[in-house]
């Protein structure tokens, strides 16, 4: 399992990468879609949309499954990485790369972990 | 009494005995005893296949057949190439399941790919489902689709087959989603009152061509003005009419629905019929139901699948936009195999005739007082006004073996809607205007 | 090859006769002007094609077809027969009521028989399927409630081991869906469900026996909570094949229903359609029923529709060829078939499920009704074999599988319902096939990884197809 060290992540597995304060970047971990599985379409917010940290924003899909993608952060949805509707396998091949929204206007997030942290969460999660 | 359990007596004994159990009673041990029906059923008692034919045939005689009809309103005598029957009668096709295991279900998975290459091209869409329901629940569907977070309100022609119209009401009951119906005009949809009506919340406009009068409408124009309020168009079609009339691709619609009975499948007092839909490659992954996508095996091998399987129920469960499970399959199949044997061409004849038809009948019926309520392009249907109570004139052209044409009700009270397809020759025509002229 | 790559331009066979009266064209602005590109092909062309499709396909006719909760029973043939009268399939819908008497007594004939096995009061046949029923259903509790000035009645209680169709007809009707655990025995968690309802409470979906082919109990209690909370009880009718003439759903507690006249009744799937889903209700919500239910004042439109009816579901009334099929059945049968049918339903699938214990986890005490779960958990973490590739096994052998991955709760699942329909030699060559495929998996699991090979093609790429679906044959791309 890849972990990236400058970026944050949450127990909901999305990773988090701050532009500055009040702009950051959202994307799945490497271990989410691992354990999701080979990805076949994601549903993206549209841009303009208030998002509200840990409600769900996003959905991927895999041919059997449809998971919800939480929200770390309130705020705006800025831009979202058009990119992955036409190719949402790049989130299983680059996971780090495919971000899925930039969050503008921050106001509220969620508890966020850092790379280490995350790194033994995810250690505790599959032991149990 | 006829049986379809073969367990014989030694048979129920031994498996009784590999489970443990005395008899099959034993089996419901678990189910509350005061709850157990302490009664055998009040059915009559069973009968053998002889005695159950003779009842049932018993019951389809009571029906009247009439073999000249006038009458359309929705459901449509077409001629039904013998073809048709004979391919829908293959038991692996009619005793199948949905094809959820592929590699055992490449037949019906295949037909369903050829249904929906059919039904793009008929339509001039990208993309088709395997079938709903029927073109009411078709029309419902559609509708639902177009909804979103903030586009909540669906505008309606009123000048769409009641039915339809009754079936969207429902379902928009079921949402919460807005209805907005819009008066006819002349026989026609009110354009003004859309140009006045339509907003930022309207997500869609539903309408017909030919629209329930048979009255062909300015399709392309409602497309322009819905287009412009940033709502989707939808049309529901016949799909006969779209070998020669414009494909809603053609008019500019985004949803093309519509009652695929027309292409193969008997009147049968109304159903099982066909619902279909179509869209813009912009809306696939919205549409409901089963989709069919080709794809390769592990060989390389062309093959097809149930694709974009997590958009449904089954996967999606509450967030799912549609329920649909089952649907019209054996239908489908049938249409796709009318589709065949017809051809491009045979299709347009069905179309051109039945059109042509019409438009005789229409002329012989204004020369003798029953002219057209409204002037204006039509397919295959019309609506006169009737000199004589309706209830007099179909009475006689029933007397004489003929369904007239359907008397409507409320404001257009007295008005009858005809309808002529390839079916009606020149011969049963004259016959109408001669017992007509005799009321 | 598809149809569109066979026959030959200008190919095809003169169906009409030529038009006897004037031809007259759609005007300038209304014709069609994009070419339409249908089959070329000879009557002989569609004959083979379409009898090569039916040699690639299984149906019930063609083996052994165990799926749970699918009811994949035997298809009598007198049924397509009766189905095919003309006296039937020449009725236009709009017909003047007299000349239509046949068809209304069978609708009210099979009304009359399902009330009397279900226990409901009244029935409609406009759901054309199971989940369209499920539907119609709901907008009945819905208008109920309306109809009572009570509004705040938002929410559905389901088990997690509804079907998926529960909660996806329960958002159709704008409901929020609130689901409830199951219990270690695989009943509803009757704490969790007093904890659940509330003021706010539409109404429960349940099926019973359960997606687990358990007969859950303490129904009588689960049926009081929800009307002690002014709630309404639905019964998912897609199990009904466990307990004609033993139990009936109107004696249990339930308010409304739907039939699968297609899983209980006999009349074939059609290769996934059509069904048919006829809805039952107790009287107190009958005023509520689609319009058509109300058969003695049928084409009087004054008194067609009630002014509380939801309104229609669907075009005329329901598919109405299922119905005849079904009713067809039920004649058959009669009023001692029908119990002898569910009684051997639930002998075979008890049967069976004896049979598979000694390799296969059933997660479940006791008997099963007609249908079994079970788990093959062990055998993944042992071998690697999972309950796909057992399922993908059986296809080699000429069975279909059981359902696969269902209900969710329960791991690595296989769900058989062998129905009463098939002979104990077609149940022990499954169970002997079973117990083959099981000493594979320990002695050769990659070879079931590979499975099928004897189908006409092997396991397909699914991720590619969803994600660049190929929907339609590009006529373009192939030079026509």
């Amino acid at each position: 399992m890849q972990v990236l060290e400058d970026l944050f992540y949450t127990k909901s597995h999305e990773w988090i990468k701050f532009e500055d304060e009040k702009t950051a970047l959202v994307g799945l971990t490497d271990y989410a879609q691992k354990e999701l599985g080979e990805l076949v379409f994601v549903n993206l917010p549209e841009e303009g949309e208030e998002t509200k940290a840990g409600a769900s924003f996003a959905d991927v899909e895999s041919v059997k499954a449809v998971s919800d993608v939480y929200c770390p952060l309130t705020g705006v949805v800025g831009t979202i990485n058009e990119e992955l509707l036409d190719a949402p396998e790049l989130i299983n091949e680059s996971p780090y790369a495919a971000w899925f929204v930039k969050i503008e206007d921050i106001t509220d997030k969620v508890e966020l972990l850092s790379a280490e942290e995350y790194e033994e969460y995810v250690q505790k999660e599959t032991e149990e | 009494m006829g049986s379809f359990v073969p367990t014989t007596e030694a048979e129920r004994q031994s498996m009784l005995s590999a489970i443990g159990a005395e008899k099959i009673e034993d089996l419901f041990s678990q189910l509350p005893g005061e709850m157990l029906l302490d009664r055998g059923l009040e059915l009559p008692e069973g009968m053998t296949e002889m005695e159950v034919r003779r009842k049932m045939e018993g019951m389809a005689g009571k029906n009247k057949k009439f073999t000249t009809l006038f009458r359309g309103a929705g459901a449509y005598r077409h001629y039904i190439p013998s073809i048709v029957k004979s391919v829908i009668s293959k038991e692996t096709f009619y005793t199948a399941y949905t094809p959820y295991q592929a590699e055992i279900s490449q037949g019906i998975l295949q037909s369903i790919f050829e249904f929906q290459t059919m039904i793009c091209e008929l339509t001039g869409m990208d993309a088709s489902n395997a079938s709903v329901y029927d073109g009411a629940v078709a029309a419902a569907e559609a509708v639902a689709m177009c909804r979103d977070r903030k586009k909540n309100k669906a505008l309606v022609s009123a000048a769409i087959h009641p039915m339809v119209l009754e079936t969207i009401r429902t379902y928009c009951f079921g949402s919460g989603m807005e209805l907005v119906v819009i008066p006819e005009r002349e026989g026609k949809t009110d354009l003004d009152f859309v140009k006045d009506k339509i907003d930022e919340q309207t997500a869609c406009v539903y309408m017909q061509q030919p629209n329930y009068y048979g009255i062909l409408e300015a399709a392309q124009e409602l497309g322009r003005i819905t287009h412009a309020a940033k709502a989707k168009y939808i049309m529901g079609v016949n799909p006969i009419s779209l070998s020669i009339v414009k494909a809603p691709g053609e008019y500019g619609a985004d949803i093309a629905v519509g009652e695929g009975q027309p292409l193969g499948l008997p009147l049968a007092f109304g159903g099982p019929y066909l619902g279909f839909m179509a869209c813009t490659s912009e809306l696939t992954r919205k549409l409901p139901g089963r989709i069919v996508g080709e794809t390769v095996d592990a060989r390389g091998k062309t093959g097809y699948v149930l694709t974009l399987q997590a958009r449904e129920q089954h996967i999606r469960r509450e967030k799912a936009s549609s329920n649909i499970c089952s649907n019209q399959a054996l239908c489908a199949l049938a249409a796709g195999v009318y589709m065949a044997a017809m051809g491009a061409e045979g299709l347009r004849q069905a179309a051109l005739q039945s059109m042509s038809k019409a438009h005789y009948l229409a002329g012989e019926l204004k020369k003798i007082g029953y002219p057209l309520v409204q002037e204006g392009e039509f397919f295959h249907e019309f609506v006169t006004s009737s000199g004589v109570e309706t209830d007099i004139v179909m009475k006689a052209l029933e007397e004489e073996g003929i369904l007239g044409g359907y008397p409507l009700s409320g404001e257009r009270e007295g008005q009858i809607l005809w309808c002529c397809t390839e079916m009606n020759t020149k011969e049963e025509m004259d016959k109408v205007i001669a017992v007509l002229k005799e009321v | 090859m598809l149809i569109f790559e066979k026959g030959q331009k200008g190919r095809g066979s003169g169906i009409l006769p030529a038009c006897d009266v004037p031809v007259v064209m759609p005007g300038e602005k209304d014709k069609r002007e994009t070419d339409l590109h249908l089959p070329e092909v000879s009557e002989n062309d569609i004959s083979r094609h379409y009898s090569e499709l039916a040699g690639k396909a299984h149906g019930v006719n063609d083996g052994f077809y165990p799926l749970g909760s699918c009811t994949m029973k035997y298809n009598p043939k007198i049924n397509e027969e009766i189905a095919s009268l003309p006296g039937f399939t020449e009725i236009h819908p709009l017909q003047p009521k007299e000349t239509v008497q046949g068809c209304l007594e069978v609708i009210k004939t099979t009304e009359q028989y399902l009330c009397e096995i279900t226990g409901m009061d009244r029935m409609t046949f406009q759901p054309a399927a199971g989940a369209h029923g499920e539907f119609t259903g709901l907008l009945l509790i819905k208008a109920y409630h309306e109809s009572r000035g009570d509004h705040k009645r938002t929410k559905i209680i389901i088990p997690d081991s509804a079907h998926g169709t529960n909660p996806a007809s329960a958002s159709m009707v704008g409901y929020t869906v609130l689901s409830v655990p199951s219990t270690g025995e695989g009943l509803v968690d009757l704490k969790a469900l007093q904890a659940a309802v509330g003021e706010d409470t539409a109404g429960l979906m349940l099926t019973n026996p359960n997606t687990l082919g358990l007969f859950d109990k303490n129904i009588d209690i689960i049926t009081k909570i929800v009307h002690e909370a002014g709630g309404l009880t639905y019964y998912d009718g897609a199990n009904l094949n466990a307990v004609m003439g033993i139990v009936r759903p109107g004696d249990m507690g339930f308010d409304v229903m739907h039939v699968n006249l297609h899983k209980t009744f006999s009349t074939p799937h059609g290769g996934g359609g059509p069904g048919s889903g006829p809805v039952g209700c107790k009287k107190f919500l009958a005023d509520f029923l689609p319009s058509d239910l109300f058969s003695e004042d049928f084409g009087d439109k004054d008194k067609e529709t009630s002014i509380k009816s939801i309104g229609r579901v669907k075009s005329f009334y329901g598919n109405f060829l299922i119905v005849v099929r079904a009713l067809t059945y039920i004649s058959m049968l009669g009023s001692g078939g029908i119990p002898e049918a569910s009684k051997h339903a639930v002998l075979h699938a008890n049967y069976m499920m004896s049979q598979l214990r000694d390799i296969f986890t059933i997660p479940y005490e006791g008997n099963c009704m007609h249908e079994f779960v079970m788990s093959l958990s062990d055998l993944k973490k042992e071998t690697g074999i999972s309950a796909l590739d057992i399922a993908k096994g059986l296809l080699d052998e000429g069975i279909h599988p059981p359902t696969m991955y269902f209900p969710l709760i329960v791991p690595e699942a296989l769900m058989a319902e062998p129905t009463e329909t098939e002979a104990k030699e077609t149940i022990d060559r499954a169970v002997e096939v079973f117990h083959r495929l099981y000493e594979r998996a320990k002695s050769n699991p990659e070879a079931l990884h590979e499975a099928p090979a004897s189908t006409p093609v092997t396991r397909l790429d699914e991720v590619g197809a969803a994600r660049k679906p190929k929907l339609r044959y590009n006529f373009q791309d192939n030079g026509i």
